[in-house]
Formats: structure tokens, sequence, C-alpha cells
């Protein structure tokens, strides 16, 4: 292996060097500077007898004088289930004094796209055990579904609490006819590593968070025993920001050794994809490229599909790898670059509402704007239950009509209000009230959850239920609940 | 330059000096624009973008992690083109034709590797030709000469390619044949084969491009009733993220009268082609009850597969889709989303330090645009049959905003405009098409179609529907700041008629098994249906009868499960006497 001494520019994350060899594009560097320290970079372009290569751990300390060695391979990580239990920084070196990674094999970390012809649609429902989104936006195995927030709000928990109650209900069944008694929560994330019926894996990636962040999440996964099942990838505020770019991939390079190769059922939490974007907005100053959208590159579309489309199912194969990447929207804007490319890429979004947030609702999700795209293929009768898909257009269609009619109460008053309007409003209020605001532990399972929508639908007249088949509603409408509704009112 | 040609060592025509992404630089590589090179030890394919002295710049269709100057590029001299013959329908394929089932089992794994081709019709399969000329006939270009059962539903024409100079028919017989083994032979010497290559770029010929006078069916009520697009006419959907986009294309590929449906997803997602490939051979065509796949080719090159192959993608498309064509089919493309096509030109422009034009997109971006939409249409082809190409294009705004020039540059050419709204997308009110922005230019030249095949007033009660939506439009304005209350009862009324006419009749749900597909005249009776509503209640209210008495009678809400009927015929007629007799109950 060759080494350099040729540095001949350094400028932010980027350093230039001359070459008398030929460099492949994308191959891995190592730059030792006159202090010993050994720095890691991947080549940006390559051209006869200079290359620009982008520094992961940041260029502090490199001067004309350290020296520059190629790899001759592009950027690859150790994989091996031995992986889980661990946790590591952001370039994949344990920090948790564990022993050294014997890999089983050493996989290229960006990764090849899914052949979409080898992929199989997913439809498998994940009960997360929260209402707003098990009822009205239902994640799926194999699904990439961001959760779209803001600073200060409690999306962590809300992550939290998905990767601590996320089972497959149909599974939990299966594994508790044939499993030991006792174990009445199989499938379940937190359930330790004692329980085998269950394949699931949590990994996590954050970029960019702060270290208070990130013990949130640690002493959760320590709580609950999720960590045994968890592979920990850390890169903190005070982390090299170039260093986010890598993340995320050994994240995803890890979750499809799981899944694809070990059968894993794999929950990915990226946090914050926001911090990962500004971290390629930075290497795409350094390398004067002419600007996208806001000063953000003009690739990152292509860049970000790279990521999201890692999610997914693979005919023939075991796992699969869940996706829920967590984003900050600057100024809580969803036109903003990094959520509008997000929300283009992914199956979906779950938005986390300030305004809801400060009413106290837990969690704070607003449903009208979330979507889970592959909700129609996952939910029904033999997924979750016939009426499902009834049930939520209806409740989306109620709550939509209530809150169109806060705006116009506040001008006109209740009282210059038809009585069937007067039962909108009251029906939007008490479907955040009771549907939403269930609290960070509560974990319902999709039964509970319809029934309460049931319970909601029931206070309005049954000729307003035009998006439910008429069997279901003879099945399910409740007649005592708008009578009870009726008599309050008078 | 069609990957039916084999390649196993990469010739050294030139050498690579610089690699960036999918953007290569060669020295002495003696090509022309356009041409399809191999790049790298590893051969991946890629084309000339740019000549510049000595320097020549490629787009490469694959990843290029690895590559490195030194390495050599070999011309093939010949520009991108597409294998054209039977085995195209019921396939999906990349950017460049290469058909991803091949590739998976070239490959050996399901994740895309590099340096892999496949033909894009294979080559060793046989297929029972019948030809339809005799010895002596006199050909000429374009003309056809023979028929294969392709799929199910589809009989392939084989024709004479467009570039021939014809002749008389030498020998010619029927029998099982390779796409690659002579058909026929003229008396010039010319040996006719099933297979045919056409490059990507050039629009193939026809003699005449004609008005469309005939509806694209699409099974969807707003698009039949309010919006209607032409066989052979073009349409853009722009919308932000989530409102509605994809399923409104699948919707048409799924229950348009096409008979060829071409489908492109262009730098989207790899499940919504999964999702294609999974349904599609389930479901029936409403028109010939046969599996949908069997007129359907799928073009896949999804957000993470290379991006130059995006760009080529669109172009691979519609070349296809011209071939149809020429057949004399109906053919119609759904590219989704030519956004991403678009910035993929953006990309490569920028890697190219072009000048950028507005917000970055490169110059030429409205000029693409136009060639590409300028491929759809109704043609006279040069073999006298008639053809017709739908172009559906999906535009993806970013932040939803169509000011941006991709949507502008768009709706400067296209006829047809369905706008997603995501306020509606946000209620669930779907499809989301907002029916006081959208507009189509076709309707009138489809008018006598619809009086002379679905109802002599269609066009009448459409206007009716338009006129009240629109009333609703400026009354809507009112009550959002007295209240509904405060209006006159006739104005009462017809927001009532308005809401029945949302949600009754523009609404309409793709995943309901029977609402999914609406005939033209279960659209049209259903419009009546309200229409029926409205005139008796209106009557009612001049009777005297209060506007809440009205919109109270049991029946009129069971307009909302007209979509959803199966026996609708039926079952509108019933409801129809039901609300007559209850209204005129009140007075
Ligand atoms: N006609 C419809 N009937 C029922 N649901 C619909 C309909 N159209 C859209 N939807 C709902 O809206 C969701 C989003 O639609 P779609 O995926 O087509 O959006 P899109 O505009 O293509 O978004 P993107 O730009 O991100 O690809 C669907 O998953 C579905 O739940
Ligand atoms: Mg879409």
């Amino acid at each position: 292996m060759k080494e350099y001494q040729t540095i001949t520019e350094v400028s932010g994350p980027l350093v230039f060097a001359e070459v008398d060899e030929p460099v492949g594009y994308d191959e891995i560097v190592e730059i030792e500077t006159q202090q010993g320290e050994t720095l890691r970079g991947q080549v940006l372009e390559s051209s006869e007898g200079l290359v620009s290569i982008q520094v992961f751990e940041g260029t502090g300390g490199i001067d004309r004088n350290a020296s520059v060695r190629f790899l001759g391979e592009t950027m690859k990580m150790p994989v091996t289930e031995d992986l889980l239990g661990r946790v590591l920084d952001g370039s994949g070196n344990p920090i948790d004094g564990g022993p050294e990674i014997v890999p089983d094999k050493r996989e290229d970390i960006v990764g090849a796209a899914i052949n979409p012809y080898s992929r199989e649609y997913p439809e498998e429902f994940i009960q997360t055990g929260v209402s707003a989104i098990d009822g009205m936006n239902t994640l799926v195995r194999g699904q990439k579904l961001p959760i779209f927030s803001s600073s200060g709000q409690p999306h962590n928990e809300l992550a939290m609490q998905i990767a601590r109650q996320a089972t497959v209900p149909e599974e939990a069944a299966e594994d508790e006819a044939t499993d030991e008694p006792g174990s009445d929560e199989d499938g379940e994330l937190g359930e330790g590593a004692d329980d085998e019926g269950s394949e699931f894996a949590v990994i996590f990636g954050a970029m960019g968070i702060t270290a208070e962040e990130a013990n949130e999440f640690m002493d959760d996964f320590e709580r609950t025993g999720a960590l045994e099942r968890s592979v920990v990838f850390m890169n903190l505020a005070d982390d090299p920001a170039v260093e986010r770019t890598v993340t995320p991939r050994m994240a995803l390079t890890t979750a499809e050794y799981l899944a694809f190769e070990e059968g894993y059922h794999v929950l990915v939490i990226l946090t914050d994809m926001t911090n990962y974007c500004e971290a390629l907005r930075e290497i795409g100053a350094a390398r004067e490229e002419v600007p996208g959208r806001r000063g953000y590159p003009g690739y990152m579309y292509t860049d970000l599909a790279q990521l999201y489309e890692r999610a997914g199912r693979i005919q023939g194969r075991e796992g699969s790898v869940t996706q829920i990447p967590i984003l900050t929207m600057p100024g809580d804007d969803d036109t903003h670059p990094i959520p509008d490319l997000t929300g283009y890429i992914t199956e979906g979004q779950i938005y986390v509402d300030p305004a809801l947030n400060s009413q106290g609702f837990k969690p704070p999700i607003n449903v009208s704007p979330s979507l889970s795209r592959l909700m129609d293929d996952g939910i029904g009768e033999g997924l979750t239950r016939g009426d499902h898909a009834d049930v939520k257009d209806q409740l989306f269609a109620a709550y939509a009509q209530g809150k169109d009619l806060r705006d116009l109460v506040n001008i006109v008053g209740r009282e210059a209000l038809s009585e069937t309007d007067n039962k909108y409003l009251d029906f939007a209020d008490r479907f955040e009230e009771t549907f939403v605001d269930q609290g960070f532990d509560s974990n319902r399972s999709i039964d509970e959850t319809l029934e309460i929508g049931w319970d909601l639908l029931s206070a309005l007249p049954k000729e307003q239920l035009n998006r439910i088949d008429e069997e279901l509603i003879a099945e399910h409408y409740r007649e005592d609940i708008g009578e009870q509704v009726e008599a309050t009112a008078e | 330059m069609s990957q039916a040609t084999d390649t196993e060592t990469v010739r050294e025509d030139g050498i690579i000096d610089s690699v960036s992404g999918p953007v290569v630089t060669a020295t002495d590589l003696d090509a022309r624009m356009n041409d399809v090179v191999y790049v790298g030890d590893e051969g991946l394919m890629g084309e000339v973008i740019e000549i510049e002295g000595n320097l020549t710049t490629i787009q490469v269709y694959e990843e290029t992690s690895g590559v490195g100057p030194g390495e050599p590029v070999e011309n093939t001299g010949e520009p991108l083109t597409v294998d054209l013959g039977p085995g195209m329908l019921d396939s999906i394929y990349d950017g460049v034709q290469r058909p991803l089932d091949v590739l998976e089992s070239k490959m050996g794994t399901p994740f895309l590797d590099r340096g892999v081709d496949a033909p894009g019709i294979d080559l060793e399969a046989t297929w029972e030709f019948t030809p339809t000329v005799s010895e002596g006939d006199e050909l000429e270009a374009g003309d056809v000469i023979g028929e294969v059962p392709e799929t199910e539903s589809i009989t392939h024409r084989v024709m004479v390619p467009p570039d021939s100079e014809g002749g008389a028919v030498d020998s010619i017989e029927a029998g099982e044949f390779t796409v690659e083994e002579t058909v026929a032979t003229l008396d010039t010497g010319e040996e006719i084969r099933m297979r045919q290559e056409w490059p990507v770029r050039e629009a193939r010929p026809a003699v005449d491009k004609e008005t469309p006078t005939v509806p694209l069916v699409s099974g969807q009520r707003i698009q039949d009733g309010l919006f209607p697009l032409a066989k052979g006419g073009t349409a853009a959907i722009p919308g932000p993220f989530g409102s509605g986009k994809t399923v409104t294309q699948q919707q048409l590929a799924k229950w348009s009268d096409a008979d060829i449906v071409v489908y492109v997803g262009c730098g989207e997602r790899g499940n919504e082609m999964t999702e294609v490939i999974e349904d599609f051979p389930e479901l029936e065509d409403p028109q010939t009850g046969k599996p949908l796949m069997s007129r359907t080719c799928l073009i896949a090159n999804t957000s993470n597969m290379p991006v130059a192959a995006r760009e080529s993608c669109i172009y691979t498309g519609i070349t296809l889709a011209e071939y149809f064509r020429d057949m004399g089919y109906d053919v119609a493309l759904m590219a989704d989303s030519t956004s991403r096509w678009a910035e993929a030109m953006r990309e490569i422009s920028s890697r190219l330090e072009e000048m950028p034009g507005e917000e970055g997109y490169p110059a030429y971006l409205a000029a693409s645009l136009s060639e590409f939409y300028e491929r759809a249409g109704k043609f006279e082809n040069i073999n006298g049959t008639e053809g017709s190409i739908s172009v559906i294009g999906a535009v993806s705004p970013p932040g939803g905003d169509f000011s941006e020039p991709v949507t502008q540059n768009t709706l400067r050419i296209v006829k047809t405009f369905w706008a997603l709204d995501s306020d509606l997308a946000e209620k669930r009110h779907f499809p989301s098409i907002n029916w006081n922005e959208s507009y189509s230019l076709y309707r009138d030249q489809l008018d006598p179609w619809y009086r002379e095949n679905v109802a002599e007033d269609y066009p009448e009660v459409r206007q009716w529907a338009i006129d009240v939506l629109d009333e609703e439009d400026e009354l809507q304005e009112i009550v959002q700041l007295v209240g509904k209350d405060a209006l006159p009862e006739d104005q009462q009324l017809t927001l009532e008629v308005a809401r029945y006419l949302r949600e009754a009749w523009l609404q309409q749900n793709a995943f309901h098994d029977t609402d999914t597909f609406c005939s033209p005249e279960k659209t049209y009776r259903m419009l009546q249906a309200i229409r029926t509503f409205s005139d008796e209640a209106f009557s009612a209210l001049d009777a005297g009868v209060p506007v809440e008495e009205i919109s109270s009678i049991d029946a009129a809400p069971q307009l909302n499960r007209m979509g959803v009927a199966e026996e609708w015929e039926e079952f509108i007629g019933d409801l129809e006497d039901d609300m007559e007799s209850q209204l005129r109950e009140l007075y």
C-alpha cells in the first residue's frame, strides 16, 4: 500500500492530495497526522493525478506533512450477530468496553439497491399499542415511517414507546400456543432475550443528538432489557459532523445483515435525520457545489433515498427491516427540504404536533396530516379486523369535520350551529382526549383501539356514518351511547 | 446499442481520466454524442453526454464505487437503444431495459450487482408466428407481416422496421421462431426478424398526428365526469407528497380502457413497483377479463437505483409505447414521477458544471419536457394503422408549490391538469383532485363521444354539477364568516346538494372492491340521481317545506352508498323513487 505525503489543500472537511497511481472513486483513505492520529476518509472525486477526500472525523490536525494511504477498497464494516447488545461510536468502533468484534463477514456500508422484483410487499401489521398509529396510520413490517417533529417535542418518548411495545399480534398468538405458559407477551421488544419465539432486534443510529437524549434512549433500553437485542451507533452532538454521513449506513448495513441473513425483524430508529442532512450540506458547500433548495445539495433526494429504501422485505428471506427515522423540522415547517424530500421517499409519516403537545396530549400525534401508505394492505379481516378500514375512514372524516367547525364556532358561537355540527365539535374534542391522549406508558391492543373508535362514532347520528358498511354499523354501533349523549344535551 | 450484444472483456478504446459519482471522463475515446460505452474493468454501461477536445464525458448507468482513472473504456459506436419484439409485456425492466427478473437470476442475489447485462427480450424463447402477408406482396417500412400471440390479451404484430427500404416478400413461413431468427426475406435480400432495435432518444416515425376525439375512459368519476383525458392526450398530476399521485396513476393503469399500459416508476419507491407486480396478475382487465399484467409493461428505476438510468427510463418507456402504437394499439404511459426525471437531469448537469437555469435545473429542461410530451398523441402510423399514446405524468413539486419550474413547464404543454390538494388528502377526500383548480382542454372535443356513447345530455348534466360546485365555493366563503344557518334557505339547500356531489360522486375509494372502478354509465347515473334529489328538494322548498326537513329525509344519505353498490342500476332507480316519494310526502 502506497503512502503519500502530497496533501495540497485542506478545506473544511475536504483534503486534496496528489497521487501517481489511479485511485478508485469512493475508496477508503487513512490519513495519519504528525501527532500520530489516524483519521479516516473517503474519495469523493478521483482524477488522473489528484483526488479529493472527505474526512469523516474532521480535518483538525491535518497539514501538508500528514501521510495519506489509500486502502484500495470502499468502506466496509464487520457484521456478526454478536453485534447485538453492543454500543459503537458513529464510525462503528466499540465504546462499551466490550470485547473486540469478530466479524462473520465484512459488508460494504453503502449497500446495493434491492432489486424491486425481489421485494416482497410489506403487509404484516405491527401493533405499536399507540391508537393514533395502529388505528389511523398503521405501521407494517418492512415499512419506512418517519416521525416528523420539531425541537422540544416528545418525539423520543414516542419512538421509545414504539420500540418497547411493537409486536406482531398474530405471531404473539402463535407463540403463546407453543411456548411454555407464563410468557404471555411474546413478540414484544422489551421482553429480553429469554423468549425465543420472537426475533426482534432494534438498531439505534444516533446522529448529532445530545448526550442527554442519547442517555434517555440508553436508559430505556437498559430498563426494559431491550439492549441485549439492540445495536447502538452513537454520533453525538460534539462528534464530527461528517461522520454522520457514515453512521446511518453502518446502522442499516447491520440491519440488513441481521434481517436478511440472520432472520431478525429489525426496527431501525435513526435520529436526528436533520443533523444528517446538515452534514450533507456542509460537505456540499466545502466542495463548492451548485446548491439546491435552501443550500442543500441537489442530490439530497437520491442520497436520502439510498438510506430510506433500505427498509423492506425480500422474497424468500425471513427477516425485515422497518425504519422509524426521526427528524426535527426546522421552523416546524414541513415544506422545508428535509421533511419534504423525506416525505416524498418514505411510506407515510407521523406528525408530532406542538399544539397538541402544549395541551398535554400524550403522544401529541396529529393524525390528519399523518399517513401510512402501506396501511391499506396491512389491515382488515385476518390482519387486524374487518371493520378497521371503514372505522378509520369515518374517524378521519368526522375529525376533519369537527376541526373545520372549530374556526367557525369561534366566530359565531355554538348556538349558531346545528345540533349535528355541535356533535362533530364534541367528537373532535373527545377524539383527542380519549383516542389520541393515551399516555406514553399505555399499550392498547388493536381491539381496544377500534372499540374506542366505535365509542366515539356512536355519539354521532347513525346516518352520518356514511363511510361505514351498513352491516358493520348494525353490528358495532352503540345505540346507548347516542341516547346518553342526547340525554346530556337536553 | 442494445443489451442483446454480449461483452466479455472491455476493449481499451479510451482511458478513464476522472470519476465523480455517475459522471466519468475519459481521454482518447473516439466516440459520438450519445454513444453507449462500457466503463472500467467491470464494463459498467454508460452513455456519452459531452465531448470536449480529447475529453469525453460519460454518464454511467450503474454505481461507480471503486472505479478509478486508468481503467479502460470501450465504445460500442451505437446509441442507447431498446430491443423491441414479443416478450415485452408482462415484464419489468430497469431504466435501460434490463429485465429485473433476469438480473435477479443472473446476479444470484436480491440486491442489484454491477456489470451484468441482459437483453430486453428473451433471445431464446420461441414464439408462434403466423404470416399475414404472402410471398410476392409488396412491403414498405412499418408494414405488418405477421402476428404472434404475445400474451392472453395482446396479439403482437410483427412489422418491417421503420428504417427498411421495403420490397417484395421473397419468402415467409408460419412456425415457431426465436426473435433473432429470420421470419421473412425480401427481394432486396433484407431479412426480417421479430426483434428490432430503436434508439430511445429518437421518436419512431409516423405519418401524421390527428386530433383525439375518443376519451381514455378511466373508470374514475372525477376524471371521466369533469376532467376527461383523450386517447392520445397528455395529462399532469402535480401534488405534494402523500396527496395521491401514485394511487391515481395506478388506478389509470388498472382501469383505463387502453390496450397497452407502460408504467414507468421513475425514481420512486421500490415497494410501489412490487405492489404492481403482485397485484396486476390477479386483477382482471374490465374490458377483456384477462389478467391486467398481460397488457402491462413495467419500468422500474427506483429512487435508490442509479441516477443516470433514471434519466433514461422515461425515454425507454416512451419508445416501447411507440412500438405498440405502431401496431395500431392505444397505449397509455404513466410516468411517476417526471420530477425525479428532471432532478436526474439537474444532477448530471451540475456534475458537468453546466450553467444552471431556474432553480439549478439545466436550461434545456423545458425543451426536454416538451420533446417527451410531444411523443404522445393520436397518430396515423406509417403502416396506415391508427394508434395513440396517452401520457400521464406525475409531478412532485418541492414543498407542494406549483410555481416551481417542472410544474410550470409541464403545464405549458399538457392539456389536462389534475391538481392534487393536500387539504383534501388530509381530510381523506380521495381522489384529492381539486375541482376548482383542475381542467381538461379536451372536454369539448370529447363531448360528441359522450353524447353518443353514454347519454345525450351528458355535457349538460356535467355543467349542472360544475355550476353547483362553483356556487358552493362562493357560499363557503360566507359560511366561514357567519355560519350556515345565516344563509337563505335556498342557498342552504344548494350547499346540501353540493355536499352530495362531493361526498357521493367526487369521492371514490380506490381500495373498495366495487367503488374502485366506475363505468361512465354509472358515473352519469349517479350524477343524475343527485340531480333528482336536487330537483325534488327545490320543488319541496318552493312548496314551503323547511330545508331542515328536506335534508333529513332517510333516503338522501343513501346517495353516499351509490359508489359501493354493486347492483347500481337497481339501487339508483329505487333510490330516486324513494327520494321522490319521501320529499313529495312533505307537502
Ligand atoms: N383514490 C384513493 N382512494 C383511497 N385512498 C387514496 C386514494 N388516493 C390516495 N389515497 C391515499 O393516499 C395515500 C397517498 O397516496 P399516494 O401514494 O398516491 O401519494 P403520492 O402523491 O404518490 O405521494 P408521493 O409523492 O410521496 O409519492 C395512499 O397511500 C392512500 O392511502
Ligand atoms: Mg407517489
